[in-house]
């Protein structure tokens, strides 16, 4: 079943503003860290959907190669794109909370910091890797390749960095200890959905406009003085196509 | 370290906050303009579709 943009922003939006409420008007202030620990429902949300955007940019480009169908590269592009957006609030977000919780904007020797720069670092030379290969086949193929290959490296780069020691970064999911209480969990959950609707939300958005840019593009050529009028309608559904630039 | 006081807290967390809203506003502001430009040319071309069909007639 294919969720049309509108429900989807409209779901986003309610989502968003739940989890806002909840994070500031349910969710109990943290022993701990006190008022700080606010950036948790944002920072980390972020994080997950970012990296699980990685992964799911692997999966399209998997169907890509297995089809040979453009649709899939555009949605491997369109979703390594907007993780790669939100990797952008991942670093800076941890940045503040990193000065308001350590004094310090980045700490070299935390492996979940580090790591989490490096996996952005890689995917932030998808774009010129991809705009480097001018034949549009050729260059689906091969940024197909690279999003399999580093999409398969984000789950391993998270699993070493589970079995890392020494950790300063906090560990609240899934450890020994507890974790959070049901009242936090709850506000988390509300968060990660939000934020998971709205990544959805913008691929599906960026989606649409490259839909229609290679709609447009179809019927210029269509329209291009001098050539023949052809009978055959522009087809109603384009491939949104990558190749030619970073739209 | 101890937690931050609310008053020193809040710059933080409203910091943190107001950024991922501007890249979101950003983000959407780029999608805008490129939406903008589309219908521009769509507009042309539907002026060119109509002067074609005007001259076939």
């Amino acid at each position: 079943m294919r969720i049309n943009l509108r429900t989807l922003s409209i779901a986003s939006v309610v989502m968003i503003a739940a989890s806002l409420a909840l994070v500031f008007f349910y969710a109990p202030l943290d022993a701990d860290q006190g008022f700080i620990q606010k950036i948790f429902y944002l920072h980390v949300p972020l994080a997950i959907v970012a990296l699980s955007g990685f992964v799911i940019g692997g999966l399209h480009a998997i169907r890509h190669l297995h089809t040979g169908d453009r649709l899939h590269d555009a949605r491997s592009y369109v979703s390594i794109h907007l993780s790669v957006i939100f990797g952008v609030g991942v670093l800076l977000t941890g940045a503040i909370w990193a000065k308001a919780s350590w004094g310090k904007w980045w700490v070299w020797d935390e492996p979940t910091l580090v790591s989490f720069l490096i996996v952005f670092l890689l995917y932030a030379t998808y774009y010129p890797f991809r705009y480097a290969i001018e034949d549009p086949e050729r260059q689906a193929r091969y940024a197909s390749v690279f999003a399999i290959t580093a999409g398969a490296f984000v789950p391993l780069n998270f699993l070493a960095v589970r079995l890392a020691e020494n950790l300063v970064h906090p560990r609240v999911l899934a450890t020994a200890e507890g974790g959070m209480p049901a009242k936090m969990w709850l506000t988390f959950l509300v968060s990660i959905s939000g934020m998971a609707l709205l990544w959805a939300t913008l691929v599906r958005f960026e989606l649409t406009a490259k839909s229609a840019s290679a709609q447009l593009a179809r019927l210029r050529r269509a329209l291009e003085p001098g050539r023949p009028e052809r009978r055959a309608p522009v087809p109603a559904r384009a491939a949104p196509t990558i190749a030619g630039g970073a739209e | 370290m101890p937690a931050l006081p609310l008053d020193e807290a809040g710059k933080y967390v409203a910091g943190a906050y107001v950024v991922f809203v501007a890249l979101i506003l950003i983000y959407v502001a780029i999608m805008a303009a490129k939406l903008q430009r589309i219908e521009r040319e769509l507009r042309d071309l539907a002026g060119i579709a109509e002067r074609r069909g005007e001259t076939d007639d």
